[in-house]
This record gives C-alpha cells, structure tokens and sequence, in this order.
C-alpha cells in the first residue's frame, strides 16, 4: 500500500529538482498560514460573503488586479531565470528542458494570466464609473468570468510542481505540441489552463460591450463617452471576434491528443500550418486586445494631468476602431517564412503596415493634448510619458519586421522578441501602470506614495532599455529565440549579460512596487475628495472608495469631460446640476454559483488532463448544474432603501 | 529646477537606446554584413525603412521633448493655455497625410521586393544552380546533395558564385533554416517541400543556425556553411564520395532518432531518401491518443532522461515512459505499445 502511495506521488509531482522542492515547500507553508490566519481572525465568513461571492465589479475589479500582480511576480521570477541561464554562454543553470518549460510559462502566463487580468481589472473598476452605471451589464456573468480566469490560472500554474509544465512554447505549435512530440500532460494543462480562462475572456468581452451600449447614464450619447470606455468598446470587439477562435483551435489540439485524431499532426494527411493560422487569427487580434485600453488609459491621463481636453476625439476613436477591425487581417505577418508565396505575403505586409498609421496619429493626438497646456508629472504621467519613444520605437521596428522580405531575416530571431517586448511593456504594461496608479486612490480611498513610485519608475524604465535594446542588437548578429545556450565563439556574451543585468533592474524596479504599495498601505494617506487628480471624467464626482451603489442617483450628462466642466460651472459661482430625487436602488444579490462553477470546470480540466475521467465527467456534470441551478434562481436581487442610501451617503461626505 | 531634470531625463532614454546600440554596432551585425546577393538586398531594404520611419519618429521625438519642456507647470509660466483647444483639421490632415503617403511609398517598395526576394524564385545567374535538399531532424540537420550523390550533417559546404537550391523538409517539429549572412530563413515543414534560394558571393565560413523551436535540444542545431572556390568544391565531393559511409535507409533512421549529433559525411545517398522523407507523412501509421492511457508526467520520463552530448540517439529503444518524440514516428507498432 505505502508502496503504490509513494509510487503514485513520485509520478504525480514533479520531482528531481531543488528548486521545486524549495517552492513546494513555499507553497504549503503560505496555505498553511493563510489557513491559520483566516481562522484565528474567524474571517472565514468575511471571505465568503465579501469577496468569493461577491458580484460588485469593484470588488471583482480588485481580485483581478491582484491575481494579476501575483502572476507578474510568477512571470518575472520565469523572466529572471531565463535571463540567468542566458547571462553567460554555456551555462549550466537551468537544463534545456527545464529552460523549455519556463520560457513557456513565462510566455503564457505574462500575456494570459498577467496581461489579460490586469486589463480586465481596470475595466471592471473603471468603466461603470465612467458611464454613470450601477455595475457591468449582468454581474453574475462577471464573477463567472473571473473564477474561470482564476481557476483557469491556477490550473496552468500548478502545474509546475504536478505533473510538469507545458514546454512547447507559448503559442505550443504542433507538431511539437502533439502527442508525437509532448507526450507529457504539461500540453494538457496549457490546453486547459488557457481553454477554460478564455472562456471567461470572451464572457467578459460580451458583458462589457453590453455595458458599455446599454448602461451609459441620460445623456451620454457615443461622442461623449470617455476615451477609455471607447477603447475598452474597441478591445471588447475584438474579444468577441479573436476568442472563439483560440477555444475552436484548442478543442481540435486536444481532440488531436486525446483521441488521437489527425487534424494537425505530421501524420496521417494532418497539417500543422492550418494551427499556426488558426491561433494566429487569435493571437494577432489578442496584442491589440491587450493594447488599445491601455491606449485609452493614456488618453484620460494626458488630457487629466494637462488639465486640457483630449486633443482630436473624433480621430482618435475612429483610429481604435480601425486598429481594432485592420488587427484581425493580418495574422499571416507572424509566419512571412512559411513560404506562402509572394502575393499573399503582400497582402499581409501591407494590411499590418496600415496599422501604424492609426496608431502613430494617437501619438500626435496625446502631444496635442499636452501642447498648450499645463503638464504635472505625477506617476500615471510618467508612465505615460515614458510609453511614448518606448513606443514610437517598439513602432519602428515593427514597420520593419513587416516589409516581409527584410522579415525574413528578422524572424524568431532577438530582433523579434525586443520588438514585442517592448510594444507589449512599453505599450500595454506601462499604459496598465499608468491606470493603476491613476484609478488606485477610486479603487482603495487612499493614495500611493509618490516618491517610492517615481523610485520605481526609474528604475523600471532605465531596466527596460538595458534588457532589451542589447536584443535588437544580438538578433540582428544571428541570435534565434529559445535556445537554452550559446558558445562563446557566437560573440554574443556582452550583450546577453548587459540585458540579463537589465532584467535584474527591472526586477528590482519591481520590488520598488510592492514596497509601494505595502508603505502606502501602512501610512495610509487617505484621498478625502473623491478627486485627487483634478479628473475630468464621472468617477471623480463620486467619493473614494465608491461607495457600493456607485452614484446616490445617476447622473445626467451634458458634455464629454461632464465632471470638469461641472467643476466649472461651480467655480463660476453658478449653481450645481440639478440632481434627481433620491429612489430606492436595484442591486444583484450575492452568488456562490460563479464560484462553484468554475471549481466544477477545472475539476473537469484537471481530470481530462490526467485522462481520468471518472474525475472529468463528475466536473462536467457539476457543470451543468450550476447552470441549472443558477437559471431556476429566481432570487437575484434587492433594493437599497433610500434611508440606507443617505445613511451611506452622509458617512461618505463626512470624510470630505 | 525639478521639471527641468524631469524633462532632460525623459531626453536621455532615446540616447540612452542610441548609446547601447552604437557602442555594440563596433563588432559588425552580421545581418548587415551580407555575403551574397539576397541578403545585401533584405539588408538595403531594412536600410531603406529605417530611413523612412525616422522621417517621422525622429521629429515625433524631439516635439515631444519641447512640449514637455515648454508646456510644463510653473508659478510664471508665459507658455500658452487654452484648456478647451481640442481640434484642427489642418493639423489632421498633416499627421493622417503624411504617414498614409509614407506608408504608401513603403508598401509600393514591399510590394515589389516581397516578388523580387521570393524565396522560391530562382536568382538570375549564368551559373548551373547546385541544389541541396535540407532536413531537419531531432536534433541535427542533414543536408543532400542530390545531383553529387552525397550527404553531410551539420556543416554545408556550397561552391561561390553559384546558386544553391535548396528544399526544405523536416523529419519531426517545424524548424526553419537560417543563414544570414546569404539571406533569409524559410520554415522546414514535415510533409512538405519549400523552397529557399540563396548565393554566396565570396568564400568564407558562415553561421548557420535552426531558428524555429523544437525541442529539447534545439539549441544544439547550429551548423557552418563554407563557401568555397569551385574548384574546391569538386575536389571536397570527391574526397566525400571517397570517405566509404553511405546514407542507406536504415542509416538514417539511425540518424533521425532523437539526439543531437556532430559532423557527419556520407559518400552516397539512398535514392529518393529526401522525397520519401517528405511523402513519408501523408500515411497514417496509428496516432496515439491520451484516452484509456496512464497520462505521463515530467517525473514518470523526461526528468530521469540524460542527454546523449554530442552524440547520436543510444541504441537502446527508447523506454515507453521516455518523454521525446520520434520513437512513436519510426516503430510502426509503438502506438499500440503505449496502450497498455
């Protein structure tokens, strides 16, 4: 019996190397004190009620920001490793399979479980606020969108202590990915992890759209929708677009692995292009995906902290539009190389050329904005600031990886992964910094520590180009992505330490964060106006935090920057709006369904990734019985009475 | 002067990138060193668009510098402020026209270089083509020279001044072939051929490299390219076809089973071997499938596994837990063995 048990987990879990030991180790010892510390605070209650039952998107909005900031610290720590094992040539760090699997998670989790939630988080906390509405379109599907992400994450990152981890790169093509090739259950949890978390992507993509078309407050007509609402319009349309296809793509990658069918294999008359195209046609539109709301962040940034409004709107919601229909034809720009022929690489060289020009109009568009006005240099504008040559570069280069026959030296190669790294940090990670920053004082009712955060951006930003202008360098002197090692006869020792070192700075820049975070915590400076930024949008006219039903009552809308110009109005000495009489207000009650439901999924996902179905099947049932249960609900909301609102109210205002 | 340091800060990452990349540009890129015709063209294309975009990233740049540092708040600012100036048409116009007009003259160049470097298209030379037939295996290239009768592993040997045609397949994962001081890569795909021309114009010996990922010990797959006088070339064919090995089929999938390998020559080739490797695919020889199977993990094969340094694959069989592909490829009944 002992026997088979120690048999059985040697299988299970992943053995054979210090490191896991150590995070194995890590990962009891935090389960166990949050354990420990839950019930010895008796907060057990507190969990359930406030935060795994919750529907209010605020609160959703804050479990995704910090999931997300958990997986940048997981994605970072693969990023340092990889930097390790690359500082010197022939080093023995990690092993090549080792190295394989890291840079696949790091890969997958950074743009799908770091990316991806931190952009969902400001969605979630902003754009309600924004749009003068109660909550999202239907949060029932929100929490659910956001347990499948969580479960969806947490499927994919345990496997790196069972099972072993997916090590077929990122986007794991086959015939690599296949059974051939991967034989191990790491390509099962890369299939599952993503499949049952892009779910919940395009559930959230069909929330926000509804949101954002049916919930904006009287009077805010489609020119008077904040910028970033627009842009979240825009991503949200190529969600809804993009996602269908990546669940198609892997539902035949596991078809082709469980029940060894042909669809992509080398085998058999299966055909691997057909995938590359297939989860290209995802993958492209998912970097715009990623970038445009960070795009509208920047928008109400720059137009915020130039106390100016945004410069050239009508422009700059038809070049996101545009960006976000031009983003879904030109998948092919990935894989000029696999020999299509002259005229069809044309097409796409030419449709992904088109893209910079929208793209660099915004560029002139924020300029304008801080020309001819009064520009302060608080964190979010720096972040901002600093995304601007950091992406005026990552764009030149990204003109030329798109002349398809220069391409053709560029490819796989450092040239690349500088390229992307720096349009998907500087574009979209600074622009998510930036939001963060700017919407913390709404989201938590205090404010960051300025200094430890322009600390970290410095030190962050100066890290960045350390670390990844070396890469352009030694791409274009032959270097190919994912070797695990070099020689030193390559020559490219120098410029691989002088970017490990910029790895490291980055790293460190990260610490700055949480040290951030952790001091403002602890001196808590609490923001008492509701409107510490001098903000030109809704969600300044509320106090900080929101308070549970967002506006006493909803707003009417008379201009596209409404709070600044109502800030206006009332330093003329003109009257306030007239605001509607107090009614009682309709909310969503709490549900323990979405939290359910996706334990169910990945109960199903974990079982078919060990290909035990007696574990899978009960998965799927559960399944559908949430669904059931949750369509024979008939006890999904109440009313907050108009007493508890002043109540509320008065307690708010108070604090101004 | 606080803003002042903001500012001349912000101005310092451009330089910043520009030191990093110049102070590395003393020891030549070899992308910018080109040895033969297609490459010296890809590389005065990406010359070419450089040039271009700093038309308008150049000035984007230094505008952006100037309104930091002119429109930054002070007590006695005498910069302008007009808070609610939010549209020009003329201005529009200018940064929707000049792009639109600059990526026009670039897409018409792209356009006409993507039909002149197409890879498949044989390059215009008085000189009869040699053509080598590349395939990329687990974890080693193997390079046929067809009309020579000959085969290498990890290094190419090709005469100067001459067009090579090569095919490409791959035995395994998609890989794709790259040697850039002649030219671009072109992806090698199992079951099928593309097709790749390049030249060199000078003798010399030049990196090779796989670039696409695929697996274990895909860093290993590197290879020279010597490029040598013609005669040179038909004195090392000869002295190949006299070295005795021969590439028959049973040496080869010794030779395509997993592992890496060093450099091998073959003085004859199994006839067909290069297209029997590609049609080798169209057939199906049982795809395992997970359902009904013990799933495998990372501790049950690949972490117990060595790697075989600088050698071919072991004897040995493969065990049913060992965790790299091929050894389902090559025994046809190996598929039926993992079902236990």
């Amino acid at each position: 019996m002992l026997d088979k048990l120690i048999n059985f987990a040697s299988w299970f879990f992943v053995t054979g190397d210090p490191l896991i030991y150590g995070a194995d180790v890590a990962i009891v010892v935090t389960v166990i004190a949050i354990v420990f510390a839950l019930t010895y605070f008796k907060k057990w209650g507190w969990l359930w009620r406030e935060w795994l039952t919750t529907v209010d998107h605020k609160r959703v909005g804050i479990m995704y920001i910090v999931s997300a900031l958990l997986m940048l610290f997981r994605g970072g720590f693969d990023a340092l490793m990889l930097r390790t094992q690359l500082s010197f040539p022939d080093m023995k760090f990690l092993s090549p399979e080792h190295y394989n699997q890291v840079f696949t998670t790091h890969g997958v989790i950074m743009i799908l479980f770091m990316a991806m939630p931190l952009m969902f988080g400001l969605f979630n906390i902003a754009v309600p606020l924004q749009i003068g509405a109660r909550d999202v379109a239907f949060p029932f599907l929100n929490a659910l969108s956001f347990w499948l992400f969580f479960f969806g994450a947490m499927l994919f990152n345990m496997s790196f202590v069972i099972g072993g981890s997916a090590d077929a790169g990122w986007l794991s093509y086959p015939p690599l990915s296949e059974m051939t090739g991967s034989p191990g259950v790491g390509e099962d949890f890369y299939i599952w992890g993503v499949q049952i978390s892009g779910i919940g992507s395009l559930m959230t993509g069909i929330n926000f759209i509804a949101t954002i078309v049916k919930m904006r407050a009287p009077g805010m007509s489609w020119s008077r929708m904040p910028m970033f609402t627009w842009s979240v319009l825009a991503s949200c349309i190529a969600i809804i677009a993009a996602f269908p296809v990546l669940t198609v793509t892997l539902a035949l990658l596991f078809v082709d692995r469980y029940l060894g069918a042909h669809i992509f294999t080398m085998d058999g008359g299966g055909n691997a292009m057909m995938y590359v195209n297939l989860i290209w046609m995802w993958g492209h539109p998912e970097v715009y995906i990623v970038v445009l709301p960070a795009f509208g962040v920047y928008s109400e940034v720059v137009a915020t902290f130039s106390k100016k409004r945004l410069f050239g709107y009508a422009s700059m919601v038809f070049a996101m539009m545009a960006i976000s229909v031009v983003s879904y034809y030109t998948w092919l720009h990935h894989f000029f190389t696999m020999g299509s022929g002259a005229n069809v690489n044309t097409f796409f060289a030419i449709s992904t050329m088109i893209i910079s020009i929208p793209t660099g109009v915004k560029i002139f568009n924020w300029l304008f904005t801080m020309y001819r006005g009064r520009l302060s240099f608080p964190t979010p504008m720096l972040w901002t600031i600093a995304f601007i040559p950091c992406f005026v570069i990552g764009g030149m280069t990204g003109v030329m990886l798109s002349v398809a026959p220069a391409d053709f030296q560029f490819h796989n190669s450092y040239f690349l992964i500088a390229h992307f790294h720096q349009v998907l940090i500087g574009g979209a990670v600074f622009g998510y910094f930036a939001g963060l920053f700017y919407w913390w004082p709404k989201i938590f009712g205090f404010k960051l520590n300025e200094t430890i955060g322009k600390w970290a951006f410095w030190v962050w930003n100066i890290g960045f180009y350390v670390c990844f202008m070396p890469q352009y360098v030694v791409g274009l002197d032959g270097m190919t992505r994912r070797i695990s090692t070099y020689g030193w006869d390559k020559g490219w020792w120098g410029l691989n330490f002088a970017s490990t070192v910029g790895g490291f700075l980055m790293g460190i820049g990260f610490l700055f964060l949480v040290w951030q975070i952790a001091h403002s915590i602890k001196f808590m400076e609490m923001d008492t106006t509701g409107d510490p930024w001098g903000g030109r949008t809704l969600e300044w006219s509320i106090p900080s935090p929101a308070p549970l039903y967002n506006f006493a009552t909803t707003p009417i809308v008379t201009d596209r920057d409404e709070w600044w110009e109502e800030k206006q109005r009332m330093a003329a000495g003109k009257a306030e709006k007239k605001r509607q009489e107090l009614s009682p207000i309709h909310m969503p009650k709490n549900s323990a369904i979405p939290f359910l439901q996706a334990i169910c999924w990945f109960t199903a996902g974990f079982g078919l990734v060990f290909h035990w179905l007696w574990i899978a099947i009960p998965g799927f049932l559960g399944v559908a019985a949430t669904l059931l249960a949750h369509s024979f609900n008939y006890d999904t909301d109440y009313y907050i009475s108009v007493d508890e609102i002043k109540r509320r109210e008065a307690a708010a205002r108070r604090t101004v | 002067m606080k803003f002042l340091s903001i500012v001349r800060r912000f101005a310092a990452f451009p330089m910043l990138a520009a030191i990093t990349l110049v102070a590395a540009g003393c020891k030549s890129m070899i992308v910018f060193d080109p040895k033969g015709p297609v490459g010296s063209q890809q590389r005065d294309l990406i010359y070419f668009t450089v040039g271009l975009c700093l038309i308008v990233t150049v000035p984007v740049l230094l505008l952006m510098v100037w309104i930091l540092w002119r429109f930054r708040e002070k007590r006695s600012s005498e910069a302008p402020y007009q808070p609610e100036w939010s549209h020009s048409t003329k201005l529009e116009i200018i940064w929707w026209g000049v792009p639109v007009v600059l990526i026009l003259v670039l897409a018409v160049v792209t356009g006409r270089y993507t039909h002149e470097l197409d890879p498949a298209k044989p390059l215009r030379s008085d000189v009869r083509p040699v053509t080598v037939q590349v395939a990329s295996l687990d974890w080693k290239w193997l390079f046929q020279y067809p009309d020579q009768g000959i085969a290498t592993v990890n290094y190419l040997v090709i005469p100067e001044k001459t067009p090579i045609r090569f095919e490409l397949t791959s035995d395994g994962p998609m890989n794709s072939f790259w040697v850039p001081q002649l030219g671009g890569m072109v992806y090698t795909m199992s079951g099928m051929a593309t097709t790749l021309h390049l030249q060199a114009d000078e003798p010399g010996s030049y990196m090779g490299t796989g670039a696409n990922f695929t697996g274990r010990e895909f860093a290993k797959m590197a290879f020279t390219t010597e490029a040598v006088k013609r005669a040179d070339f038909d004195k090392w064919v000869a002295d190949a076809k006299a070295s005795g090995n021969a590439l028959t089929e049973d040496s080869y999938r010794q030779l395509a089973r997993p592992g890496t390998s060093g450099q091998l020559t073959f003085a004859s080739i199994s006839p067909g071997l290069f297209h029997k490797i590609v049609h080798e695919y169209s057939m199906s020889r049982g795809a395992p499938a997970g359902i009904g199977r013990k799933a495998i993990t990372l501790s049950g094969g690949l972490a117990t596994e060595h790697t075989e340094g600088g050698q071919l694959a072991p004897d040995s069989e493969p065990s049913v837990h060992a965790g790299h592909h091929g050894h389902m490829i090559h025994g046809s009944d190996s598929a039926q063995d993992q079902r236990k």
